[in-house]
């Protein structure tokens, strides 16, 4: 782990109103010594997330999405864990800072909800005790006092009864109920930002789109940033605002989610929606990108999704074998950036479509 | 609660029944003649071997001898011993064909002696066991663990009976840093200290293997996700250690723990044997020497009362720790 800039917390640039940065991570990378070698499971990463706005992190598993987001709060084990770059959480540098410090800005500033709520919650412990706690951890109150906060909140996320459920174990609610109360977990020190790590997948289909709408409701309510980790990109094209697609470790594009998913400009972006159903037509079979993911102890040289790019041919020489792609303004659309070396992607990528 | 308890009781009696129908068949599908053994070499006849078969009352049919047995468990029985006839009141175990003492007294007075060898241990391999385990799992990796599970291993790879005779030899017998054993008459004083060596070399011994259970079910326990949620909550790492992480790892522990207890109270053999405590394993050891059946039928008795208990009571304990865990 290296401290670099300022270890001290600063207390400048806070995030106060819509569209403020809450989250500015920069250069992030993350890696895990192993006896094999050193798996790289965040390399290089940058992104924003802002207030009032969703920020959606998509990938394939093991892309890193997880990783860079738990490394905001600071929940890798910082022995086994090597950590570069920068995390700015409200003017707040998080790389090299102390236990003190993510035990402060923990559930306060940013708080995270995970994906299997069944697993997250303690199974020995009354939700209500739960969230309490996590009120009484920052705020000087007394019990009754945290209690009383836990079953509002409970109100808050849409649980009917609250005050008889703040007294049931987790194992007596439903998996949509639990999440809800992750959620009530997650926002009961009002945090500026909320990362949902995969919110939905250990759910059932019907539940998945009420707890989403429960999500961007309490989001206009609070008006914090949101990050949305998630595979779902039919998730994606209903609620985020922002978006960041990762491959291996690196962010290959970054935009508008709608205009993202609408026109997408990376190859392996394109691969990921072209892989997607379709209702209208009518296929015997999924056009799934070739091969997989690489394994992180190992990346391709040069850009780390060239073995599966079906493009790489109409690239002049032997860039994308040798050359890590930089961030660059998609050429011909505004506000994209992608890490490819197309000289015309969006053209490129049209005309694939139009052949197919 | 009230059903689960009555069918726990009696699911609990039919075990030791099946258990004491099991040690009486046993006994005498073996090559055991009690008489034999209690006939004096050097002036044994068959016509005293068949007096003392007689006077034992094992001349009688084995469903008769048993059915008598068990009635004295309930009401009592009559016992005649050249012409004299001794009532036994309920439950009565019989009487000892050696030593011609009532069963009862014989095992009563020496299960306590047990009990508190086997509690003093417990508190030892507790204490001991699950603190070294939280050390090492807490501090995994680094030499703190890596000694305290080498120890352990080390130490609990030496055979426990060699271990107890070089306690038994050196710091009591030949340095007297250690009292010896005395009976509960020689006053309360001087039999703990006497019990301290058994229990202190039992319960370190037994605290090794504690010290893994508890260092693997911690680490497991620290590596769930509703760990990783309670230090996303900014409380300190003692509380998500403690409050979270400690309670979720003891519960796979009590289970093992309440039958742990039950086997050092069946009888710590060796250890008694070894220290000279008076107590019911040591009693046992003797009365199968002897072939003498109504003391192993009232300390096998015992015993399967003592595991049906434990069993019970690890499961009640269970309820209270884990609110997934419902007694029906």
């Amino acid at each position: 782990m290296t401290a670099t800039a300022n270890a001290i917390p600063t207390q400048a640039a806070e995030a106060t109103s819509v569209g403020d940065v809450v989250l500015d991570v920069q250069d992030l990378s993350v890696a895990f010594p192993t006896e094999e070698g050193l798996v790289k499971a965040v390399s290089n990463l940058s992104y924003q997330a802002r207030l009032g706005r969703t920020l959606a992190i998509v990938g394939e598993s093991g892309s890193g999405k997880s990783v860079s987001s738990m490394a905001v709060l600071g929940l890798h084990n910082p022995k086994r864990t090597q950590i570069t770059g920068s995390i700015k959480l409200d003017g707040i540098e998080l790389v090299g800072a102390p236990q003190s410090t993510f035990q402060k800005i923990r559930s306060t500033k940013a708080a995270m909800v995970f994906q299997d709520p069944q697993s997250a919650l303690h199974p020995f412990h009354k939700i209500g005790k739960q969230i309490a706690e996590a009120y009484l951890a920052h705020n000087k109150v007394s019990k009754a006092v945290a209690e009383k906060r836990a079953i509002e909140m409970l109100d808050l996320v849409g649980i009917p009864n609250p005050k008889r459920r703040a007294l049931q174990f987790p194992h007596e609610f439903s998996g949509g109920m639990r999440q809800r109360a992750m959620i009530a977990l997650g926002l009961v020190n009002n945090p500026k930002l909320l990362i949902a790590d995969e919110p939905t997948t250990a759910l059932d289909v019907t539940v998945q789109a009420q707890i989403l709408d429960l999500v961007n409701d309490l989001q206009k309510e609070f008006g914090s940033a949101v990050i949305l980790i998630t595979h779902d990109l039919a998730v994606v094209a209903e609620t985020a605002d922002d978006i960041v697609v990762m491959y291996a470790g690196r962010g290959v594009e970054k935009g508008d989610a709608k205009e993202v998913l609408a026109q997408p400009s990376h190859p392996y972006t394109y691969g990921l929606l072209q892989s997607l159903p379709s209702h209208s037509e009518d296929l015997t079979e999924l056009k799934a990108i070739q091969g997989s993911p690489p394994s992180l102890l190992n990346l391709p040289p040069g850009c780390s999704f060239h073995p599966r790019c079906d493009f790489k041919s109409q690239v002049p020489g032997d860039a994308c074998w040798t050359e890590l792609p930089e961030w660059r303004p998609t050429p011909g659309l505004a506000n994209r950036q992608i890490r490819c070396h197309l000289t015309d992607p969006v053209g490129t990528l049209q005309e694939d479509e139009g052949v197919r | 609660m009230l059903t689960y308890i009555l069918r726990r009781v009696a699911l609990a009696l039919s075990v030791i029944l099946a258990t004491l129908v099991s040690t009486f068949l046993l006994f005498f599908a073996g090559p055991s003649d009690p008489a034999q053994a209690m006939c004096p070499e050097t002036r044994c006849n068959p016509a005293r071997l068949e007096q003392i078969t007689k006077s034992l009352g094992l001349d009688k049919p084995l469903s008769q001898q048993f059915l008598e047995y068990f009635k004295g468990l309930f009401v009592g029985r009559d016992f005649t011993y050249a012409g004299d006839t001794v009532h036994c009141g309920a439950p009565c175990l019989g009487y000892s064909f050696s030593t011609r003492q009532s069963v009862n007294t014989e095992l009563f007075t020496r299960f306590p002696n047990t009990v508190v060898l086997a509690l003093m241990a417990a508190v030892v391999f507790v204490t001991v066991g699950v603190t070294l385990g939280i050390i090492a799992a807490i501090r995994r990796g680094t030499p703190a663990d890596r000694g305290i599970i080498g120890s352990s291993q080390t130490f609990g790879a030496i055979p426990y009976y060699v271990l107890a005779l070089l306690v038994a030899l050196y710091p009591v017998v030949l340095w007297n840093i250690l009292p010896q054993y005395a009976p509960i008459s020689a006053g309360v004083g001087p039999y703990f200290l006497g019990m301290l060596a058994p229990a202190l070399i039992l319960g370190l011994y037994t605290s090794t293997s504690y010290t893994r259970y508890t260092r693997n079910s911690m680490l497991e326990t620290l590596s769930m996700d509703y760990i990783r949620t309670a230090r996303s909550k900014g409380i300190p790492e003692r509380t998500v250690l403690v409050k979270h992480g400690f309670r979720a790892a003891m519960s796979p522990i009590v289970t093992i723990l309440g039958l742990d207890i039950a086997a050092l109270l069946t009888g710590t053999l060796i250890t008694e044997q070894i220290f000279g405590v008076d107590g019911i394993g040591r009693r046992t050891l003797a009365a199968f020497r002897a072939q003498d059946l109504p003391v192993i039928m009232g300390s096998v008795l015992i015993g399967a009362a003592v595991v049906v208990i434990m069993n019970l009571v690890v499961d009640i304990a269970y309820s209270f720790i884990d609110p997934r865990v419902r007694l029906q």
